[in-house]
Order: structure tokens, then sequence, then C-alpha cells
């Protein structure tokens, strides 16, 4: 589904390139024992080693070291045993150290791949490049007085993994599905809760124009890009701006553009020229970090089935659709609810009721699937109680709708109001005898090639039997006697 | 009872056991030396507040039974080791004034056996340096003079605070660093004993870094006993830093047993330096003399790579200086030059805060690890300090240790070698190699040049083999018989 840009000279093609940045969910720091909690008061968080204070050394925190790894088995890439944390070194007042520790040349993970789903139902595989693991920045206050900048280091070396993808990306949508894609792995994996709201999860968006088919043009890096909605804004932005300098013979000057949400632009924030030198060099302070490939392994073994093996195993092993997979399987709990309620029961029947249901009311009521008051065993009863036509579909809104705002079983509440289905076909017979010795006319109608008029039958049946009625039950009987 | 600043730490230890003195009368004697000698300038910061008062904590523990290795001992603390609640300053403006809220694993192990801190050691502005001039609180005076004039000597550097400070009798022993010769040169220097272990023996932690892969906390004395019972206190592995070994410390006293018979020493040919004065060469044949008539063989060994270890040395250490010296950036602690824009700030601050040799380095470091000059000068150099490891896995198939000369002079005239970068970083042609191989060396004094002045020689060992090495240099110490002391003490004395 590559989009190719319609521009005055011809068709163009978007190149797409992307880092994210995730933090790994940990309960301390990469390298120093200091907490990691979000929204603490500025500077808590804070150990002797963020703050850089003289003679402070780092020391891997190994929980870390394994989530990387989970990580990178989540996204099929190689795991490398032997891999080497450096200095990048900057200036910047959020940064203590004037250096960010982080892997250069050997990152603990390599090569891979995922798959997306595209809107039009279609899979496309993306290259990852590698995943290396460093410290986060501290944060720069601008807000809090006129002239001054103030500095929280409450996040200053707190674990991310820079997670960074070939330039296989095609277009906005398929940038979004890749994206989302890495950030249900993650939750999937619990590696990094996505939230991108919050910052621990973040997106960097490199971006070139070709004509099909030919060499990769120079490439502008979009940093700033905080959300799905941005991803998409953005890439569309870049393109058009690209493809305006390239048909004025112009050149894309390579170089790092911040997006602005509020204007709806990217924006020049340096050049190659004034591209820092990082002076990348291995961290002394760190031996290279080594592993046995028999951990991987064990790590291997406790990792949750993820999206596309679950996706697989939904369309396949129950028959559902692509698109209800997808939709089931977007967030592990989701997942494990929906799966709760199929157990031993119509898998189908089910992914129905969840998606069409369930997450409709949920959502128009703002709530969280965590905070629905329908369990996943109340909603197997009450999907059992159709199965076994002891209420009928139609009777089942009913009683969902019911469940929803009181918590009750559905036994309790068919029980209760008595809407138990009538299958006795003996009551069903007296109830249509009754209605159709009330409206001669309509049988003679019937009778005399007014087919339509079978619906009318059924409703007066159902109404008698205050819905209650099997609807097959009345629909067979109903012909026989008509036909009569 | 000033004599009691001419005592060896295990002297000391002894008188203390036998009641002949207390901890407080042995810490006032040194308090009031330092006082008598604060024209050498060997302290930055003075503690005889702290020291009295640990003194006296030390002579209820040993009245009660419970003197640890070093109750009582009166030690002088290089100002690199961050000290809690005193005054840290590497020497550099940019610190002055700053109180770490922590004490460093190596001073730490050292106040937990009970010893005594009278203050803290002048050195090399972030112990870059070897003539100790570098540092922003003055020089350092040598107490050694030369015979034939009057003018003031330079201790050697970095350390030269701690080892013109046990030179001169005003603390028993001190700590030092040693990153190219730090520990080594100025225990040459100063006629005393002075040792750096195995790189990873000591905690890194607290220690203001200078260049991380050779930074190593180090030891001086006046004798090879007592540098044996100092690092003995101060080693240990350390979950704080991930470079220090997870390895037991072994009893160095133990190891001081004189007996060397069947070892076998190497005299590498490549330290046959041209300019090297003929009074030091000598000094070395002597020393191979000594040791074989204790029963050592000697043999000739190679260290092929030799002659590239200063250039090697003097990109990987500035390299590595440039990034630790980037956390000096006026934003949290330390000096900060009052400007409102950002970048104006940092360099001002930087500029004021750091001296020219500080600059030097971060320059020259700055640039080896530059894009299109990061392989022909930190990868090559890298590489060349793996060659230089070689050399000595290579010799140490044939021997047990090596033996050479501490530095290629005695202590010069400050001011001299100062106009001449190059000049100065010779000092370290000995001692270097060891560094960037990460083996334990020691200096012992072992005779007097022409003018008197002291002159060491160095032992250097397998890794991990600091007892061969103490060993050794027990018994050049023990043959060598060096007794001389500065006059300036001696006088003193009297």
């Amino acid at each position: 589904m590559a989009k190719l840009v319609k521009g005055e000279t011809g068709d163009w093609e978007i190149v797409i390139g992307m880092e994210i940045h995730a933090q790994v969910i940990l309960e301390s720091k990469l390298f120093s024992g200091a907490p990691t909690k979000f929204g603490a008061a500025p500077n808590t968080q804070v150990s002797l080693v963020d703050a850089a204070m003289p003679g402070m050394l780092p020391v891997l925190n190994e929980k870390c070291v394994e989530q990387a790894v989970r990580t990178g088995l989540g996204i099929n890439s190689k795991i490398n045993t032997y891999s080497v944390f450096a200095r990048k070194n900057y200036f910047y007042p959020d940064l203590p150290q004037g250096y960010q520790i982080s892997q250069f040349e050997d990152p603990i993970v390599g090569e891979g791949e995922i798959e997306i789903d595209l809107p039009d139902g279609s899979v496309k595989i993306i290259g990852i490049t590698r995943l290396h693991l460093e410290q986060d920045a501290g944060k720069s206050v601008h807000d809090q007085h006129p002239k001054k900048t103030y500095v929280d280091l409450n996040r200053s070396g707190c674990a991310l993994m820079e997670i960074v993808s070939e330039p296989d990306i095609r277009s906005p949508e398929e940038a979004i599905a890749y994206l989302s894609k890495i950030r249900m792995i993650l939750r999937y994996l619990g590696t990094c809760d996505g939230n991108m709201d919050e910052g621990s999860m973040r997106a960097d968006v490199n971006i070139s124009m070709r004509r099909p088919g030919e060499e990769l043009g120079t490439r502008a890096e979009i940093k700033n890009v905080n959300s799905l909605k941005a991803v998409g804004q953005a890439i569309d932005y870049e393109a058009v701006r690209q493809v305006e300098i390239l048909e004025d013979g112009g050149e894309v000057v390579q170089e790092t553009r911040l997006w602005d949400p509020v204007k709806l632009e990217t924006r020049s924030m340096r050049s190659k020229e004034d591209a820092h030198d990082y002076r990348y060099f291995p961290d002394p302070d760190l031996l290279p970090l080594k592993f046995e490939q028999s951990w991987v392994d064990e790590i291997k073994q406790t990792l949750p089935e993820l999206p596309d093996q679950k996706k697989h195993r939904f369309t396949g092993d129950f028959g559902l659709s692509r698109y209800d997979a997808n939709v089931l399987i977007s967030e592990r709990s989701r997942a494990d609810y929906f799966e709760a309620v199929a157990a031993g029961r119509d898998a189908k029947l089910a992914a129905n009721w969840v998606i069409n249901e369930l997450l409709g009311i949920l959502n128009k009521n703002n709530k969280t699937l965590e905070q629905s008051p329908i369990s996943a065993e109340q909603l197997g009863g009450l999907i059992a109680l159709i199965s076994d036509d002891t209420i009928s579909g139609k009777i089942a809104k009913d009683v969902f709708a019911e469940m929803f705002t009181s918590g009750k079983d559905a036994n309790a509440i068919v029980e209760e109001k008595g809407l138990k289905q009538v299958t006795d076909t003996g009551a069903i017979e007296a109830m249509i005898d009754d209605v159709i010795a009330a409206n001669p006319d309509n049988v003679a109608k019937y009778q005399g090639g007014k087919d339509k008029l079978f619906g009318f039958f059924v409703g007066q049946v159902m109404k008698k039997s205050q819905g209650k009625a099997n609807p097959a039950v009345v629909n067979n009987i109903l012909k026989e006697k008509l036909g009569e | 009872m000033s004599n009691l600043t001419d005592l060896t730490i295990t002297q000391a230890i002894t008188g203390l056991d036998n009641k002949d003195f207390t901890a407080v009368e042995l810490a006032q004697s040194h308090i009031d030396a330092m006082a008598e000698n604060k024209s050498l300038n060997a302290y930055i910061t003075e503690t005889p507040d702290i020291a009295l008062r640990q003194a006296e904590a030390s002579d209820k523990r040993r009245a009660s039974g419970d003197a640890g290795a070093l109750d009582g001992i009166p030690l002088a603390i290089k100002d690199l080791f961050c000290t809690n609640g005193v005054q840290t300053t590497a020497a550099s403006r940019i610190l002055d004034g700053f109180t770490p809220q922590y004490e460093s694993t190596v001073t730490q192990k050292l106040f937990d056996a009970g010893s005594v801190m009278l203050g803290k050691t002048n050195l090399d502005e972030f112990a870059m340096g070897s003539s100790n001039t570098t540092s922003y609180y003055g020089n350092v005076i040598n107490p050694w003079k030369r015979d034939s004039d009057n003018r003031d000597l330079t201790p050697g550097g970095s350390s030269g605070g701690s080892a013109a400070a046990v030179a001169a009798r005003i603390c028993m022993g001190a700590t030092g660093t040693d990153t190219g010769g730090s520990i080594r040169q100025p225990a040459a220097f100063c006629g005393i004993t002075g040792m750096k272990p195995t790189y990873g023996r000591c905690s890194r932690w607290g220690t203001i870094a200078f260049a991380s892969s050779l930074d190593q906390a180090g030891t001086f004395a006046r004798t090879v006993e007592d540098n044996a019972l100092l690092l003995r206190t101060m080693s240990g592995h350390d979950p704080k830093d991930s470079t220090s070994a997870n390895k037991d410390v072994p009893d160095f006293l133990a190891a001081l047993d004189d007996n060397i018979k069947g070892k076998t020493i190497g005299i590498p040919k490549e330290y046959n330096i041209d300019g090297t004065p003929k009074e030091i060469s000598e000094l070395w044949q002597r020393g191979r003399e000594w040791l074989e008539n204790a029963g050592a063989k000697t043999i000739e060994v190679s260290l092929p790579h030799t002659q590239y270890a200063l250039a090697t040395y003097y990109v990987i250490a500035p390299a590595e200086a440039s990034s630790n010296l980037a956390r000096y950036d006026g934003v949290r602690y330390g000096h900060r030059a009052p400007e409102d824009d950002l970048t104006d700030m940092y360099e001002i601050t930087r500029a004021e805060g750091f001296g020219e040799e500080v600059k030097r380095r971060i320059m020259i470091g700055t640039y080896s690890l530059s894009s299109g000059y990061y392989d022909a000068y930190y990868i090559k150099a890298q590489k060349v300090r793996r060659l230089i490891s070689e050399d000595f896995m290579k010799a140490f198939e044939q021997c047990d240790a090596i033996l050479t000369p501490t530095a290629p002079s005695a202590a010069f005239a400050i001011g001299d070698n100062e106009d001449d970068p190059i000049k100065m970083y010779l000092n370290d042609v000995f001692t270097v190699p060891a560094s960037l191989a990460g083996l334990p060396g020691i200096s012992v004094p072992a005779g007097l040049d022409a003018n008197g002045l002291p002159l060491g020689l160095q032992i250097i060992g397998r890794p991990w083999d600091e007892e061969n090495v103490l060993k050794i240099a027990g018994v050049i110490e023990k043959i060598a018989n060096f007794t001389a002391i500065p006059k300036s003490v001696i006088k003193e004395a009297a």
C-alpha cells in the first residue's frame, strides 16, 4: 500500500525509517538504583549517579538487559550475546554527565523483522535494523521563570530501548501500523507501557522522497512526533514539503526537524553542518556486556504468546475474520478477555459479543475493559444461554444491558424476569391459534398470495409471548398452520 | 614527642598497643608537624579537628579491645578521593568549595579500619601532571633539596602532596592514585615507597575520575611493609564499581618473607633509553645485582612496543578525560560563571574553572575522539595498548617480575620542564607501560644521586601478583638500606 505522492512532474515515493524510543518498565534506572516513578515531584527520583556527582560510577541493572532481550525476541531479532556500552558526548543542562551512555557499534539486539497489518487487510514485513539500550536525559523546564531554565533529573538515567527500523515504510498508514505494532508487542511483553502522552514512548521519523524504484533521496529526521496521529500528519506535511523543493529543482537538506503539533508543520532544528560530533567511544567505566545463549533461550521460554501468533490462532483455530482477530489482539487484556469468554463456547459468537456489544457499550460509557462491570465469565454465561436456546439473541441484548448496569449474572436476570424462551410447541400452537383466529382478514390476504404478511404473524405471536417464544419454532408452526 | 612522626605505621601500631602513647598524642604530633611544614603546601585542606576526634574514638576502641588494623594511624588523603563532609577539589578551581555528601570506597575502608584523617593532599589538577605544579592551590615543594643549591624542587606528580607529606613526616602514610605513574614517580622523587596495585584491585567509586581505564588507587608510606598494610585495607571488590575485580585480597603482609630464591627477574632492554643519567642506569644495574645476590635469577626480556607507550597513553588518557570532565559544566555544583546565555555560561565556567594543562588534555582528547580522527588516534592507540599488554604477558612467561628505574631523573626544580609539555610527559616513560597493561608496580627508594636526591627502582608484576611485587620490593628495601631523610626533617628532629 505504498502511497505515491503526485507531483507536477510525476509520482514520488515516500521512504520512511523510524527510530522508536521506548522507556523500559523497571523499578530502577539503567545504571543506578534510583526509582523511576512517573509524575513524582521534581528531582526526587535521583541518585548521586544520575546527578553525575564527582567520582560516581554506573553499574548496569541486569533486569534491564533481560527486558531488552525479551523485546529483541519479541520483534524476531538477533540477540547479540556480546555488546558494548558507549558514551555519546554532548553538553546540555539536562544531561548531567555531559554524555549519554548508549550503545553504538555493538548493540544488544541486531537485525530482525515484524509483520504489520494495514487498513486494507494486507500484511507487510518491516525490517528491524537494531535495538540498543541507552540512558534517558532529564527534563529542562522553561516555563517556571521568565529568564531561567530549571532542570528535573527524575528521568535522567532511566532505561530506554531505541528500536531502529529499516527504511521499509512507504506511507503514513504503514508508519502508523508499524508504530502501533511495536507498541502492541512491547505491551504484550511488559517491557514498555507504550504511553506516548507520558513520553514513555517517542518516535523520530526519517523521511526522504524518490522516484519509484530509484536510489534513496536525502532524508530529514523529524523529532517530537508524539502520537500516532502526529506521525501521519508529520509525514504528510514533510512529503509535500520535500516534493515541492525537489520539483523546484532544489535539494532536500539533511537535517533534524521538529514537528509542531499546534501549527501542524515541521521546522528546521539543526542542519548537518551544525550536527553534533558525538565522539562515541566505549565507556571505560563499564565492561562489555556478555551473556550466554542459554540464558536467552530461558527467557524465550517465558515469552507470552505474541500478537501475530495470537492473530494466526484466532483466524485459524477459531475461524475469526482477520478484522475481528486484529481488533481482539490489539491489547493483550482484550485478547485474554475474549479467550475467557470463548473458552468451551462458540468462538465466533463470543467475538461478536465482545467486539460489537461489549466494546461498544464500554466505549459509550468511557470505560476501559478493565473497568467493565461484566466479567468475561459473566459474558460467557450469557453466550451459553444463547447457544443452548435458553434465550433468544434479542432477549440476550436486554439481558446484557441489565448485566451492564446491575453487574448481575445472566442466569439470575433470566430467572428473575422469567425471560426463558418458550419452546413448548403446545403453548406456542395455542398462541398461534389465537392470532389466526383474531386476524381472519390477514389470513385470507396471506393465503391469497401476500407472502409479506408472514412477518406480521410472527410479530403478533412474539408480542403475545412477550418475546420469549423461540422464533424458529414459531416459524415452523406458523408455516404449517397458514399453509393449510 | 616530635619523634612520634618518625615511626613507621607498623612501629606506631606496636606503640599504641603497648600504650607507649595514645592515638591522640600521635595525631597531635602530626598536626604540630603539619603546622611547621605549611610552606611545603602539601595539604589543600587540613582537618586537625576531625583527626583529633577520630583519634579519641580510636583510643576508646583500643581500650575496649576493638582496634582495627590501622586504628589510630594518621593518614593523608589525596584530594581526589571524595570525603563525606570535607571539601574535595581535585586541585581544580572548578570544584573549589565542593563538599561531597558521600565517602569514597577506599577512604571508607581506611576509616572502617580505624585510621585518622589529617587532611586532603595537594595534587596536579585532576591528577594531570608530573610535577604538582598544575594545582589551583599552588605547587607542592619537595622536602628534599639538592646538596648543591637551595632551589625548591618538585615532589613529582600527580600525587605530589601525598608523597611530600609522607617524606616530610607530616603523615604516616597516604593514599594516592596512579594513572600513568602518579604514585610511583612522586614516591621516587620524595625518597619513599609508593605502590600502584593491579587495575581493578581498589574500587574507583568516589574517586574523581581522570582516565577511567587507567586510574587506580594506591599507597604511600616509608616502608614496603606499611604499603602492604595500607593496601590490604584499601583493596577488595566493590559492587559499585563495575571494573573492580571480584577477587579475594591476599594477605600482602604475609608475602613479605624476603625469600626470592628461584624467582626470575626480567630486565627489559627497551628501558635503556638514550639520555638516561648514568647514575640511574648504574642504580638499575645495582638493583639487578642485589636481587641476584638474594638468590633470584635475572634475565634480559624484551618489551618491543615500549617506545609507543607514551604516545598511546597521551591519546587514551586525554580521550577519556575529555569525556570524564564534561560533567563539570557549572550546572549542578562547583564553579559557575554568572552568565545568562547557556553557551557563554558553559564556556566561561570551564575557561575559568580549568587550568592550562587540563584544558590542553581536554582538547587533545576531544580531537582524538572526533569523527575522522577517531580511527587514526583512539582506535590505533587501543590496538597498541593491547600489543603493550601482550609484550608484558610474553615477558612474564620467562620471568616473575620486572625491574626498571622508576623515573628518568631525580626531582627537578620547580619551573623546569614547564615550557615543554612533551618533556614533562617523558617523566612517565618507565611507569606508563605498566599502567597501560593494568599491572601492579611499586617504587622503592634505592639510592641517592650525586646531588643527594633520592632515586627509585620500580618492580612490575603480573596481574594480581602484588604479593611478589611487594616481596621483591622488600628485598631491595633491605639490601639498599635507604636511610637518608630530607635535611629539613633532620633539622626539626634535632
